[in-house]
């Protein structure tokens, strides 16, 4: 684009990159920014002194030398997408290890900003850097800056324009390597040169980076040296190229450097280079600097109150989800109802045909709102939550704690965060698997994530629970519903272990699984930031997705409700059709279709199912428990259908939103359709097995 | 002597890391290298994985992997 300048913003992951971005881009925009990591390149735009930018914030990542998906990309955007600055962000507090990538960055490019963050958590712990002398060391401008202090983010625009404007003009010193490992880079580099004929005239292609495509060529890494060839116009493939870095193989070799240690020899020189310039700048007045946040991970990661603590968490966060949307639910509804009210007063003054305002009205008006009153209050509560909890740094610790058992199972520990998210909306949860590296890991995430119960599902299974099992035993009938919804939840995530295991040994064998994760330091949340975040980036993105499927099935569950033969709705009908089967599961015709026709949202199975049992045509809300435990019985339902209804609410097909979401993460029909047949073949056999079991036994 | 064995708190430097590539790439990325300092200071409820100090950042390693990480106190 003419006359915008475009900034890059790379970094670690945890070092607050997002929060330079949103601050420097004034939060205009928002991408979905799920746990640890932007996953795609997100842009904003931003003005400095009448000049346009464009801010470019690249995935955290440790590297650009690794293979994962992240650093592809970033090192993709770095190196070919040519902008005219780059603005590292560092973590303060562990400048050195944060120095790899810097040194990464500045072997590629030369337009770069070393933004050092987090100062105020430096200063609480009392490591103080000298930014004068870092600058002088590395040769490119620091700025040293602090999310709550505006200014230092004023001097960061200053120097991003003083750098795109060409008033100052960054010469990074770069890394020297071993003596040897430089000739051959500069014997490389030159034939390039000359085959490429790049003379002084038309040298498209900065010194720079021919000397960082000369070392790849040398390590050979075969994606990098792919992408080198796709992006630019260099000849790199040529025999005489070939011929030169056989020739300084032989050589290097000679002085005992080879293949396998070439990588390690580059990036130690680079991570002691680190230290050096590290040992320069920072003091460290204190030496137990971390002390604090070790106290607290003595306690939350410890063997006895670890796991228990982390159940405590999750359990205060649903009670407050559940207990907390009630209102706004209710409150929701009757809006809605108002609304409705009007429509149908306004649907009689236009005279619209009676058949066609109740098929808009009560059929996708209808369950659209209800969808939208039982959706949107749990999330807007569980969603700030949950992301209070990633901001504290909390959610790497129960990866930590849970690995074992996961290990156990062939995956890894991040899975168990997946699932937690889950727990508040299955979609996002399956988005959330995002986080998980290794691509046959993330699969399995996917394919397993709707084994825990969300949302839409936790208030069905306690009211089930509540009628059949408290109603049954009186005494202490609360605990035991409680304890049946948590054993039917522990059973979902055992089953979800069970299923990555067989489909680790089966379908999805490969590479075994790993765990190398940084904890990172806790901190203290942004509350601002975190609404903005939970509710735009999740809310809204899940409700929007749920909302384009309930509108088209309320009108199928309308017109399965209205249209008859002989008398009999089609919903009665199908309900039929289904119930020999549902009946070997334990459960009836209608609970069934219940469950197939409520995919847009679990929410409305029950809804659906009272719809049925009192024949009426439109959705039947109901408040009263109890009320709706005497329509249950009056159908037949006993405590067998009771258990058998409760595992066949954590074991079937994802709802429409999740099925939509697995197919956009997977890319693959073929995968989503797994997705829907596993969970559903384990819950129809479960059933089953629990029903003949029952009537074998009683 | 390799890092499984290092008691919590100990101090130890880091010698040779024979993990399999992928494993080495990460930690190599995370800034383990010969020479590292490196101090066991959290252990998972369940014993394994383990959290260590390096470079001022706390990093989990499972135990199958520090079995390949050869140190010296």
């Amino acid at each position: 684009m003419d006359g915008v300048y475009t900034v890059a913003l790379a970094g670690n992951p945890n070092v607050g990159k997002s929060t330079i971005f949103n601050s420097l881009t004034g939060m205009h925009q928002h991408t979905g920014n799920w746990p640890g990591k932007t996953v795609a390149n997100a842009t904003g735009k931003a003005t400095i002194k009448h000049k346009d930018f464009l801010f470019v914030d690249i995935p955290g990542t440790y590297s650009i030398m690794s293979n994962s998906e992240e650093e592809e990309i970033a090192r993709d955007y770095i190196c070919f997408g040519n902008p005219d600055a780059t603005i590292v962000v560092v973590d303060s507090t562990c400048l050195e290890r944060n120095l790899n990538l810097l040194f990464q960055i500045m072997e590629i490019s030369s337009n770069i900003i070393l933004c050092v963050n987090l100062l105020d958590e430096a200063d609480k712990k009392k490591i103080r850097i000298n930014l004068k002398k870092l600058s002088e060391l590395l040769g490119i401008p620091v700025v040293g800056t602090t999310a709550k202090k505006k200014k230092t983010l004023e001097n960061l625009k200053q120097v991003i324009y003083k750098v795109c404007t060409g008033e100052i003009v960054p010469k990074p010193k770069k890394v020297i390597y071993d003596e040897f490992i430089e000739k051959s880079i500069l014997n490389v580099q030159e034939n390039i040169e000359k085959i490429n004929l790049l003379n002084k005239d038309e040298n498209n292609y900065q010194k720079d980076f021919l000397r960082w495509v000369s070392i790849k060529l040398l390590d050979g890494e075969t994606k990098i040296i792919q992408s080198i060839k796709s992006h630019t116009s260099l000849e790199i493939n040529h025999p005489q190229i070939k011929k030169v870095i056989e020739q300084e193989w032989h050589k290097l070799e000679e002085h005992k450097i080879y293949q396998e240690n070439f990588k390690d020899k580059i990036v130690s020189n680079i991570l002691y280079h680190a230290e050096n310039i590290c040992s320069q700048v920072c003091s460290f007045e204190n030496e137990n600097y971390t002390s604090r946040d070790r106290k607290i991970d003595k306690i939350l990661t410890s063997k006895k109150w670890g796991i228990p603590i982390m159940i405590l968490f999750l359990a205060v966060i649903f009670w407050l989800t559940i207990v907390g949307s009630n209102y706004p639910s209710n409150m929701l509804f009757e809006f809605f109802g108002w609304i409705q009210e009007r429509l149908l007063q306004l649907a009689t003054l236009i005279h619209l045909p009676e058949w066609l305002s109740n098929m808009l009205i009560f059929g996708i008006y209808q369950t659209l709102t209800w969808v939208i009153s039982v959706m949107l209050p749990p999330m807007a509560i569980f969603f700030p939550l949950f992301t209070f909890l990633e901001d504290l740094g909390y959610l790497p610790r129960i990866a930590f704690n849970m690995d074992k058992f996961f290990k156990k199972a062939c995956c890894t520990g991040k899975q168990m965060i997946t699932m937690c998210m889950g727990f508040g909306c299955n979609a996002c949860g399956v988005t959330g698997c995002r986080i998980i590296d290794s691509p046959r890991e993330r699969l399995i995430a996917i394919l397993t994530n709707n084994f825990v119960p969300c949302n839409g599902r936790f208030p069905f299974l306690i009211s089930v629970a509540t009628i059949f099992i408290a109603g049954a035993y009186g005494g202490f009938s609360s605990f035991l519903a409680t304890l049946t919804v948590i054993g039917v939840i522990v059973f979902g995530i055992l089953l979800a272990l069970l299923i990555s295991k067989i489909l680790s040994k089966t379908i999805l064998k490969g590479m075994p699984s790993s765990f190398v994760l940084e904890l990172p330091p806790y901190r203290k949340p942004q509350i601002g930031k975190i609404l903005v975040r939970s509710i735009f980036d999740r809310t809204l993105f899940v409700l929007a997705r749920a909302i384009k499927v309930a509108a088209p099935a309320g009108l199928v569950i309308w017109l399965l409700a209205n249209i008859g033969i002989n008398g009999d709705s089609l919903l009665t009908i199908t309900a039929n059709f289904f119930d020999p089967f549902a009946k070997l599961m334990g459960l009836d015709g209608y609970i069934l279709t219940a469950f197939i026709i409520g995919i847009p949202a679990n929410e409305i199975v029950l809804p659906i199912i009272l719809m049925c049992y009192l024949k009426a045509n439109v959705l039947i809300d109901m408040e009263n428990t109890f009320a709706i435990g005497e329509i249950l019985k009056q159908n037949g339902w006993t405590i067998l259908t009771a258990i058998n209804v409760m595992i066949f609410t954590v074991l079937h097909f994802p709802c429409a939103t999740t099925l939509l979401s697995i197919n956009k993460e997977t890319g693959s029909i073929k995968w989503t359709i797994v997705s829907f047949l596993i969970p559903t073949a384990c819950g129809i056999v479960i059933c089953m097995l629990t029903n003949f079991l029952w009537q074998f036994i009683i | 002597m390799n890092l499984h064995e290092l008691k919590l708190q100990e101090k130890a430097n880091i010698v040779n890391i024979q993990c399999s590539e992928n494993i080495k790439r990460r930690l190599l990325d995370l800034g383990l290298i010969k020479g590292t300092k490196i101090v066991p200071v959290l252990i998972s409820p369940s014993g394994d994985p383990k959290a260590f100090e390096v470079r001022g950042t706390l990093i989990a390693i499972r135990e199958e992997d520090t079995k390949q990480i050869e140190i010296e106190i």
